[in-house]
């Protein structure tokens, strides 16, 4: 069913639904959303199910042009919306005629804001998802200009929320002790709980690389083993990573800890040079 | 009863330490058959991972695994390979003999899957003998080719696509490792037996 087409997809655009499970053992990341509640959001606006596939966009937004009448809706990182010239609600759905020039600007703080259709986003799932992993490029490629995207069946729009409430983001990330906690000595924990990192221009879906304090910990090195989401890497730069979604599946620096798993969503709209408060709990 | 040590990974997941990969492999067999349930179980190096679980179900569980329980033991699979790689003549030189002979004995086992990591495709495959053992690169390439085949440590792989790398790779083989269209996408996924043999 002809939906809508991809105009200019920004800096990066991707298809992302909930993920994919069941694969990590032969190495694929799990993937979905990196704002797992921006886009359950997003989703639930629209009237979709629960694995509907939204776009993803990444600080520069996307533009997209109607082929049919659409219902749609965006939230996530805040941004200016635009449906054929008009002004329209960030985190409401709208629904536009076929034809309508879609505009979703750059993020004003944040990074990821959530472009759901009622319907879902139609192409083939990959192993179970239509989510793409930006680490081994499995599911579908990143949005391209001139793609058309399909869309499902719309349902039945549920009664919008009176309220939509958007968690104001925070600057305070709760780390668990991790599964190599003891590389870290009681000294190195004490000066890691409380301090302030800058997120390094390098991150990505695959992690949140952390400038500050150099973490302490016990030389040597450890046999690859399972990661999963949250977990946080410290090599040995003691500069610590916090792996999202993309992760690899599999590392062999010590994960000393492992984040909340309510603050990942905040992880997902942190800037680069935003600054964050790791908090042990 | 099995004395193994669990550890606790967030909430939601634990990984599970065993002393080798061939005993880490045999838990990912028995825990995919009759074990917890559980999204992801992840065999590695000498731990098994078990992600989205109740810890506290895995370890009531754990005892019910016999030691014993053998890994996995897949198909074989026969991978040609072209032995032209830039480091045949050092791991000569770490084996102590020619390059001749370190293709005779690479064709003359028969190695395991033990565990996949690193990227879709990517099997650590097990069997090299331990004083065959090579170390890795001092500094890695910042591109190995798809399709060579590598040795670290005990360790034998096939780079399934273009990547970095710090293994002495002997050669290059064409084999598709991965295709995630095919039901099984991973050619060599755990368990899987492998043979190499010079390309015809």
């Amino acid at each position: 069913m002809s939906g809508v087409e991809v105009v200019d997809p920004g800096p990066l655009s991707t298809l992302q639904d909930r993920g994919r499970r069941g694969w990590a053992h032969l190495g694929v990341p799990r993937a979905g959303a990196l704002d797992r509640g921006a886009a359950a959001l997003a989703r639930r606006l629209v009237g979709g199910a629960p694995d509907d596939a939204v776009i993803e966009t990444t600080m520069g937004g996307i533009t997209v042009r109607t082929r049919r009448a659409v219902t749609l809706a965006v939230t996530g990182a805040p941004c200016e919306v635009r449906a054929g010239g008009r002004a329209v609600a960030h985190g409401a759905p709208v629904t536009v005629p076929a034809g309508t020039l879609v505009v979703v600007g750059p993020a004003t703080s944040g990074v990821r804001s959530y472009v759901a259709f009622a319907g879902g986003v139609d192409v083939p799932p990959v192993l179970g998802s239509r989510s793409t992993d930006t680490l081994a490029w499995v599911g579908p490629p990143r949005l391209a200009a001139g793609q058309a995207l399909a869309l499902g069946m719309p349902g039945v729009l549920p009664e919008p929320p009176d309220v939509v409430v958007v968690r104001r983001p925070g600057r305070v990330v709760r780390l668990a002790r991790g599964p190599r906690a003891d590389w870290m000595d009681a000294e190195a924990w004490a000066a890691l709980d409380g301090a302030t990192y800058a997120v390094a221009a390098d991150s990505d879906r695959i992690g949140l690389r952390l400038d500050g304090p150099r973490v302490p910990r016990r030389a040597g090195e450890l046999p690859s083993e399972g990661i999963v989401l949250g977990a946080v890497q410290l090599p040995p730069s003691g500069q610590p990573v916090v792996f999202l979604a993309d992760h690899p599946t599999t590392g062999g620096y010590p994960v000393v800890a492992v984040v909340e798993d309510d603050d990942l969503d905040l992880c997902a709209q942190l800037r680069p040079g935003d600054e964050v408060e790791l908090r042990v709990v | 009863m099995v004395v193994v040590n669990l550890v606790r990974v967030g909430a939601r997941a634990c990984l599970v330490e065993v002393e080798d990969a061939v005993t880490a492999a045999s838990l990912a067999t028995w825990a995919r058959e009759s074990g917890p349930a559980a999204d992801e179980i992840v065999p590695a190096a000498t731990t098994v991972l078990f992600d989205g679980v109740d810890p506290a179900e895995v370890a009531a569980a754990l005892p019910h695994w016999s030691r014993d329980a053998p890994p996995a033991r897949g198909p074989v699979v026969r991978v040609p390979v072209t032995y032209d790689g830039p480091d045949l003549e050092a791991v000569a030189a770490h084996w102590g003999c020619s390059a001749d002979e370190v293709v005779a004995l690479h064709t003359s086992l028969e190695l395991v899957a033990l565990f996949s990591g690193f990227a879709p495709g990517f099997s650590y495959l097990s069997g090299l003998p331990a004083e065959r053992s090579v170390p890795r690169l001092e500094s890695p390439r910042a591109r190995v080719a798809p399709g060579s085949v590598a040795l670290a440590d005990t360790w034998c792989g096939i780079y399934p696509s273009a990547s970095p790398g710090g293994w002495l790779v002997v050669g290059t083989t064409d084999v598709v490792l991965w295709d995630a269209d095919l039901p099984q996408p991973a050619l060599l996924a755990p368990g899987t037996r492998v043979r190499f043999e010079v390309a015809g």
